[in-house]
């Protein structure tokens, strides 16, 4: 039992803080946001030179993973900083479903690539109907010789309109809604009958819905096995959730001194507003919403790659309602206590408010992790 | 970061589950696990036999006689005991004057006091709180003046857990009226057996007798008993709260006490299924076996803090204001469970020698009395409300 981060992971840890300390203020931010990619080529090749694209990717193939603490050390920086790079999405999420599922000639070519940052890979899972079920897919690959015809569509794709290769999950067999028979394809965007709807999110995250109309693949284009990529996406989005976990912690942090820091420069009555019980109360209500979650980040850090599924679904369910629900409750607070500010886009707490938002509503909210809870426990 | 036991840490779990196996009075258990009441002698003989086996005092160094354990063994002893249906130790000596003593106390007091502790010999309880001084503290004005070789103290303390079986109390009272609040408070401890004590106990919410008036009529108290210098009390205070605060969290009762709710939600029915998968409920209760597990770890970042070295910080109220939290809202589902059955209340039926009729389920009897009870979690031991003001300045610096 030991909380302390290794003198590494400090070190990376300060690099970090350093790093989005001088090239992430908010104005700097704001024109990242504005830019088409939505994030930043040069930070994003910066984060590769700091190896932090490597820390899924294992060792055989160019990188140092799995490294679950480091990987939380820097999505708490990037939470931190609000950084707007596609860390999850072709950091976490993407290595992560290529070093289980793929076979060692794609691994072998693909994972190298996403550890130097050359290669960005967006996951197209969701769609419509599907709400945070995550084996619900009727998007289908239908088998003709040795190609595959994909239809469908994926929905709510981040980075779609960035990625050099789409993750699309499709159907080889079985009904949506069951985890047998769903298959990972690797499609190029532009590639005949893929059409992209893009659009920003709440958070100004670039993303897009992904039509797929009669997409003819070639047999490479199946990752690994088919029909077998169910317990690839289930540990994928295990690791996921805990890493938005761990951006949440940062940001919800952030959000907290933010709220802090303008309660002791507002003057009303006389006073800075600070000095009100009826607010210290609630800042403090805050503090305590930010503990637990940084408590539960932890535990999702440490079980999110567990083999025993059912310990690790009700460790990341749980840690993932904690964080939902201190990042909807911080939220609200600090643009509360923020006043008419906080409902300005002037202000970084809007901004902050907005991706803590986004983050509750991303890979499950706060009431399907619940059912999942309740459902791991149950099984217990 | 390793959130793990080491295997040498597994093995001493497994061997405090031997030993509870084996020690654990199960009359005593029994009381524990169905929610009954635990008397006083229960209290000391378990502590009599923890002392036996060389844990009296799971959280002292061993040149106190305690058992020198790390903040993680200190864990898995409060779990595993908890989960047993240990009752809990006294915090009155072990948690609160105890590491006072060791700190502040001089040798005299420490050879005299702290192995009566470990005992069992001695019963503390703790003469803080005043009609007058709740939450304010420090504005208490129970008097202590120099005769001599002796304080005289007069004065009245209240809400005093446990005092009518108590041996000693340790006292806050003012040596200088003159001074500001905070300077002018000296820490004494007094025998319960001194002329001039009255004890008056307060019937509570649920029938309990759990706390008490103490009156203080010229009672001479030798100046040996007075802890570190005079008018140095509130450091000692504050540092003893500290402490109170750490135990408080309930982390292992409270898992104990959810595993009691789960075993009755899933005895209860609704509409001819088990409480337990009642969409409603059930989503409550996730909710509060979440906090828990969250709060675990919090109590367990706190101790290991502790362990470094550095004092228990204000982030100990974290774990008072979240610990009572969940300890009510256990208490509120588990009475939820029982329906209507909350209604009937005999006090003798929350006690292990009942032998009436049984009215409804027999867990049903203790439920609502203490969910009662429970209420005084977000008052006692410093109230929420305080606990938010020291993390407002002492964290957040407002």
């Amino acid at each position: 039992m030991d909380f302390n981060l290794t003198s590494e992971q400090k070190l990376l840890a300060d690099s970090l803080a350093r790093f989005f300390g001088s090239d992430y203020a908010f104005d700097a931010r704001k024109a990242i946001l504005a830019s088409p990619d939505g994030f930043s080529r040069e930070v994003w090749s910066k984060l590769a030179e700091m190896g932090l694209l490597a820390l899924q990717v294992p060792a055989e193939h160019g990188g140092m993973g799995p490294a679950p603490v480091e990987t939380m050390v820097a999505m708490r920086a990037m939470g931190r900083a609000l950084s707007l790079e596609p860390y999850l999405t072709a950091a976490v999420l993407a290595p992560a479903l290529v070093r289980s599922a793929a076979t060692d000639a794609q691994k072998g070519e693909i994972l190298p690539a996403i550890a130097s940052g050359e290669r960005i890979l967006a996951f197209a899972h969701g769609e419509e109907g599907a709400r945070y079920d995550a084996a619900y897919v009727a998007t289908t690959a239908t088998r003709s010789g040795a190609r595959y015809v994909l239809r469908g569509r994926k929905a709510v794709v981040l980075h779609a309109t960035s990625a050099d290769t789409l993750l699309v999950s499709a159907r080889t067999s079985g009904e949506a809604g069951e985890p047998s028979g769903i298959s990972l394809f690797l499609v190029p965007p532009g590639a005949a009958g893929v059409r992209l709807v893009p659009y920003k999110t709440i958070d100004g995250r670039p993303a897009a819905d992904v039509v797929l109309s009669d997409v003819d693949l070639g047999q490479d284009a199946l990752l690994g096995a088919e029909g077998a990529a169910w317990g690839s996406i289930a540990s994928a989005l295990s690791l996921g959730v805990a890493a938005l976990c761990a951006e949440a912690v940062g940001a919800l942090d952030a959000t907290l001194a933010a709220t802090v820091e303008y309660t002791k420069t507002r003057k009303q009555f006389g006073a800075p507003i600070a000095k009100f019980q009826a607010l210290q109360h609630r800042m403090v209500n805050m503090l305590v919403h930010v503990e637990q979650a940084r408590s539960m980040s932890y535990l999702a850090t440490m079980r999110a790659d567990d083999d025993d599924t059912r310990e690790r679904q009700r460790a990341v369910s749980a840690a993932k309602v904690m964080i939902g629900t201190a990042c909807r409750a911080v939220g609200q607070e600090a643009v509360q206590l923020h006043g008419g500010l906080g409902v300005t886009d002037e202000m970084a707490v809007s901004h902050y408010f907005k991706r803590l938002l986004a983050i509750d509503v991303s890979l499950g909210d706060t009431s399907h992790h619940v059912e999942r809870f309740i459902a791991a426990t149950a099984a217990v | 970061m390793d959130l793990s036991f080491a295997p040498q840490d597994i093995e001493f779990r497994d061997e405090v589950r031997r030993f509870l196996a084996r020690d654990l009075p199960k009359t005593i258990a029994d009381k524990v696990l169905e929610g009954l009441h635990v008397g006083a002698a229960d209290t000391t003989e378990w502590q009599r036999i923890l002392h036996r086996r060389g844990w009296g005092a799971p959280n002292w160094p061993t040149e106190f006689g305690g058992t020198g354990w790390d903040a993680v063994r200190q864990h898995i002893f409060d779990e595993e005991t908890a989960a047993a249906g240990a009752p809990r130790q006294l915090p009155f000596g072990l948690k609160m004057v105890g590491p006072v003593i060791q700190r502040f106390g001089s040798e005299a007091q420490q050879r005299r006091f702290l192995p009566r502790i470990v005992s069992g010999d001695d019963w503390w309880c703790q003469g803080y709180s005043e009609p007058g001084s709740g939450s304010d503290l420090a504005s208490l004005s129970t008097r202590a003046e120099r005769d001599g070789d002796h304080y005289v103290v007069n004065g009245q303390k209240t809400w005093i857990t446990l005092a009518q079986f108590a041996d000693w109390i340790f006292c806050l009272v003012r040596t200088d009226p003159g001074a500001k609040p905070q300077s002018g408070i000296s820490f004494l401890l007094i025998d319960m057996k001194s002329p001039g004590i009255t004890v008056r106990p307060i019937t509570l919410i649920d029938g309990s007798k759990e706390v008490n008036e103490v009156w203080f009529e010229n009672v001479r108290v030798p100046v040996e008993n007075l802890v570190g210098d005079e008018n140095r009390g509130w450091t000692y205070a504050k540092f003893l709260l500290g402490h109170e605060r750490t135990n408080i969290a309930g982390v292992g009762a409270s898992k104990r006490e959810l595993l009691r709710l789960k075993a009755i939600a899933a005895r209860e029915k609704k509409d001819g299924k088990p409480l337990l998968v009642d969409p409603f409920y059930a989503a409550r209760l996730a909710r509060v076996e979440i906090e828990l597990m969250a709060l675990e770890i919090t109590n367990l970042r706190v101790l290991s803090a502790e362990a470094e070295q550095r004092a228990p910080g204000p982030e100990a109220s974290i774990l008072k204001i979240k610990g009572s939290e969940i300890q009510q809202e256990l208490a509120e589902l588990m009475m939820a469970a029982v329906g209507p059955y909350a209604l009937p209340f005999r006090a003798a039926a929350t006690e292990a020698s009942f032998d009436g009729e049984v009215i409804g389920p027999a867990y049903a009897a203790p439920l609502a009395a203490t969910y009662c009870n429970m209420r005084k979690t977000t008052i006692y031991g410093g109230s929420n409300e305080i606990q938010r003001n020291i993390i407002s300045q002492m964290i957040l610096g407002l």
